[in-house]
């Protein structure tokens, strides 16, 4: 399977046709593979919480909009997830760039990932963790639940969901 | 002039078209002087008005004037770049530049000393920046609208703020009254 595919072919058939981003090196293969894909509008953003902005305004303007950031970005938007998405109430699915988790091999990731999931739970946000390739299974149903329920819902996706790193 | 002469001045213009404003006093005013379904207030999150404006001009056709200030875009000063590379030609980012974090208490911001805001949006590859006396923002403003380009205005005003009410109003009924609007 090739996750980088699925991913992008979920989005697609959830109709999320305008996606933000900010690069992780794991999540290099699903960015190119967005860019590509003629039924979605890929804006790269400077920063995540500007990212979210965008996507707060391309949700009032009719489109369902999606982010994909690492896990280190979670620490950079918490004021706007609390203060702009859940405030408001908008749907917002983060696919997170787990780093710091097992395979890493940055000492510095680490210190967010122990974090990450802390401050997800203390801002009540559903997450979901993909350890195993085939927990991608799943994303499809919490791209569903996401504009069911309004929420930023954030997907934690690790090394070993995306095979390891290479040399980074 | 101060924010508020301005905006006051402004909103026959604004009424009729979908507007995003800046978190604090600004918002405030604005709900004061014309409340509008199609005012979106922003109630928290200082600095990301020009990008909200901006995902809702990428997203539909209308008309999107972004009411910021100059504080604000100097604490989200990635999204020039983003507008100098993406904006629809229905996209107006209007700054308020009264030198000064007006809605915390006139303290001094760094467009009042030597940076400058609309070189910055130039520098970011923004091509139609202009900049405007107070007096004229009206002009300029139906100017930017009847054009139908993506404009990037530099509103040199006083520092100052008028004594208006707090935004009480749920966020969620603003964002869904504005959602309506946005979709009729
Ligand atoms: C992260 C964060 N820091 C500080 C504030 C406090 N704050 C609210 S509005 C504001 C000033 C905004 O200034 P500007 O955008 O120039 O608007 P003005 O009121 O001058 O029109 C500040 C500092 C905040 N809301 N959020
Ligand atoms: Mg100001």
């Amino acid at each position: 399977m090739n996750i980088d595919k699925k991913i992008a072919d979920d989005l697609v058939a959830n109709d999320i046709s305008f996606v933000t981003t900010v690069p992780c090196k794991q999540l290099a293969g699903v960015i190119e593979e967005v860019d590509q894909r003629d039924d979605i509008f890929h804006i790269p953003s400077n920063k995540e919480d500007e990212g979210m902005g965008l996507c707060a305004g391309a949700w009032m303007g009719g489109k369902r909009p999606a982010i994909i950031m690492q896990n280190t970005a979670i620490g950079v938007t918490i004021n706007t997830l609390a203060t702009l998405t859940q405030f408001y109430r908008m749907p917002l699915p983060m696919l997170i760039s787990y780093r710091g988790e097992l395979r890493e091999p940055v000492a510095c990731q680490v210190e967010m990932a122990v974090h990450t999931k802390a401050l997800l739970a203390q801002l009540n946000i559903p997450t979901y963790h993909f350890h195993k390739q085939s927990d991608v299974e799943e994303f499809d149903n919490i791209l569903k639940y996401t504009f069911m329920c309004n929420k930023p819902v954030a997907i934690l996706t690790d090394a070993n969901f995306w095979g390891g790193y290479g040399d980074q | 002039m101060i924010r508020s002469e301005i905006l006051r001045e402004i909103a026959p213009i604004l009424r009729d078209q979908l507007v995003v404003c800046n978190i604090g006093i600004p918002s405030q005013e604005l709900h004061a002087i014309d409340d509008q379904p199609s005012n979106f207030y922003m109630l928290g999150t200082m600095g990301l008005a020009s990008s909200i404006g901006l995902g809702l001009a990428l997203a539909q056709p209308k008309t999107v004037i972004v009411i910021d200030g100059d504080g604000s875009v100097l604490t989200n000063l990635g999204t020039l770049p983003t507008i100098g590379n993406n904006a629809p030609n229905n996209y107006i980012l209007m700054i308020i530049d009264n030198g000064s974090y007006g809605s915390t208490g006139d303290q001094p911001t760094y467009t009042g000393m030597k940076t400058d805001l609309a070189g910055m949006a130039r520098a970011a590859g923004s091509d139609n920046v202009v900049e405007v006396q107070d007096v004229d923002t009206g002009k300029a403003l139906q100017e930017a609208i009847d054009a139908g380009k993506p404009t990037v205005m530099v509103v040199k005003c006083d520092s100052g703020n008028a004594k208006m009410p707090v935004i009480t109003m749920d966020p969620v009924i603003i964002r869904d009254r504005f959602m309506k609007a946005v979709a009729s």
